[in-house]
């Protein structure tokens, strides 16, 4: 467990809903919840979660902070914002499932092997890198994401999806090389270095 | 009408040799016949969509959108920001809202900005093409200008989520906005009454992380337009289109169905309607041919 994972135990024992009030985004909302489950009901994912956001919530004012943050659960949310427009209390539920899997992974508690966790985190290191996403280099590294052989697999089931791509010039092999970036890429790459050192200063977990 | 002009936001997926090029294709052309002026946002930069959210923490999210603003206040002041990408659209507003909504929040993301000499207001109004062409134009207009009547095709329209939810388009409802059906039915086709699948979730970007998942989903979007009668669906988000086109053989494969629909953008029909070639439609885009829309294109 990182050490900041065991700093935020320390500063918010017994008080779970608290911690995630001051560091999850829009997690000031939590507390909000009636509990009447439509959010749960309407998730086009929702037999997939292990705990619906409606019993999230709950947990959450509970104190079951390890079922939450370790809950693979967040991950399914595929932002359709069902649950957002027809929540009666009009919590935005999709960004606060996205905060506490951020702040899950901040904290390095997240599942390691979650395919959603990993993509994520992929689609951020090839848009940061040169500011726009390049698919072909994103669709590589997700087939590959568990390994070679894996990957491999992958790549021949999806090849027909590929080649489909590039006959329609939905895709180009030039990507590989290069391909399309903003022409400031350093520029934007130092706004984002220095909004994540602003977040960090602001929120304790922030920055990691 | 006189010429608009508009500081527009393309997005990473309609770049040359994207995914959604074909979209972007069919754009021009339909801007073309509307006078429509794109000025491109110099330099954008991608959104992070909806799943930045493991890498990047909120600040630097929404310093994406909000770069993007700022060089379009510098360089297209006075005009409106329009995406065709309904999350491109999404996340610009989503930012909007979040800077405006929160001093703090607007003061450490110019703070970050100024990192690369840049500054936000965050002013310019944010929208989706599809505002554009019913708010500005109005179905009337639109309809003046088609040439070749899409008769006879019947066509599901799949507005699927984040054109629709959170924002959505204004005077539509959440769950049966009519304006794609508005819109086929302009361009003279034919809407599939009650699609029952018009708003429901493709899975999005958990497609590539969840395929299988996500596929169940498809499937269910793509047997309600065959069970409308649908010939093809059309929608206006370059995910929905691509994750309901591409993923149909191997759809087919695992539920044993014999689905083989095509998926166009409500540009590609415009543009067809508009008297474009297939090419200028971008119909060469299709992995799924849109075969009445070809006859239609070369007549």
């Amino acid at each position: 467990m990182s050490d900041v994972n065991t700093q935020m135990v320390e500063q918010y024992r017994n008080n779970f809903l608290r911690e995630v009030e001051e560091n999850v985004e829009e997690g000031e909302w939590v507390k909000m919840c009636m509990q009447c489950g439509v959010c749960s009901g309407s998730c086009p994912f929702g037999p997939h979660w292990e705990h619906p956001p409606q019993e999230i919530f709950m947990m959450i004012r509970a104190g079951k902070r390890d079922e939450v943050l370790q809950s693979d659960s967040m991950w399914m949310c595929t932002s359709c914002y069902n649950c957002i427009v027809r929540c009666p209390r009009e919590l935005p539920i999709t960004h606060i499932m996205h905060g506490l899997a951020h702040y899950a992974k901040r904290l390095g508690i997240a599942p390691k092997n979650q395919p959603t966790y990993k993509f994520a985190e992929l689609f951020w290191k090839n848009l940061s890198k040169t500011g726009r996403v390049n698919e072909l280099k994103l669709g590589l590294a997700l087939y590959f994401m568990n390994g070679i052989g894996e990957g491999i697999k992958t790549s021949l089931k999806m090849k027909d999806i590929g080649l489909g791509m590039l006959m329609t010039k939905r895709l180009s092999p030039m990507e590989l090389l290069g391909g399309h970036k903003c022409k400031d890429a350093k520029g934007l790459q130092a706004i984002l270095k220095k909004a994540a050192e602003l977040e960090a200063a602001r929120i304790p977990a922030a920055g990691k | 009408m006189s010429k608009k002009s508009y500081s527009f936001y393309p997005g990473c997926s309609s770049q040359k040799a994207a995914s959604a090029s074909n979209y972007m294709t069919s754009v021009n052309s339909m801007c073309e016949t509307l006078d429509i002026q794109l000025n491109e946002i110099p330099d954008w930069n991608c959104c992070s969509a909806s799943i930045g959210y493991a890498g990047g923490g909120e600040l630097p999210r929404l310093a994406l959108s909000a770069r993007n603003m700022a060089i379009s206040e510098q360089a297209n002041p006075g005009q409106d920001i329009v995406a065709t990408c309904a999350a491109c659209w999404l996340a610009t507003k989503e930012t909007q809202e979040r800077l405006h909504g929160d001093s703090k929040l607007m003061a450490e993301t110019n703070e970050a900005l100024a990192q690369a000499g840049l500054k936000v207001k965050g002013d310019q109004k944010v929208r989706h093409m599809v505002e554009v062409l019913i708010e500005d134009f109005g179905y009337e207009e639109l309809g003046k200008h088609v040439k070749k009547p899409l008769d006879g095709v019947k066509i599901a329209g799949y507005v699927g989520c984040q054109t629709n939810r959170p924002f959505g388009i204004d005077g539509e409802s959440y769950e049966n906005p009519k304006y794609l059906d508005k819109l086929v039915e302009t361009m003279g086709a034919t809407p599939v009454e009650n699609y029952d699948k018009k708003v429901s979730c493709c899975g999005g970007a958990l497609a590539f992380s969840e395929p299988e998942k996500s596929q169940a989903l498809i499937k269910d979007i793509i047997e309600s337009a065959y069970d409308g009668g649908a010939d093809m669906i059309v929608t206006p988000c370059p995910v929905c289109q691509m994750n309901v086109e591409v993923y149909q053989n191997h759809i087919n494969q695992k539920y044993k169905t014999n689905f083989k629909m095509p998926v166009v953008y409500y540009s590609t029909l415009m543009s067809v309607a508009y008297g474009k070639n297939g090419k200028e439609a971008g119909l060469d885009g299709q992995m799924i041919k849109a075969k009445q829309l070809e006859e239609i294109a070369s007549k």
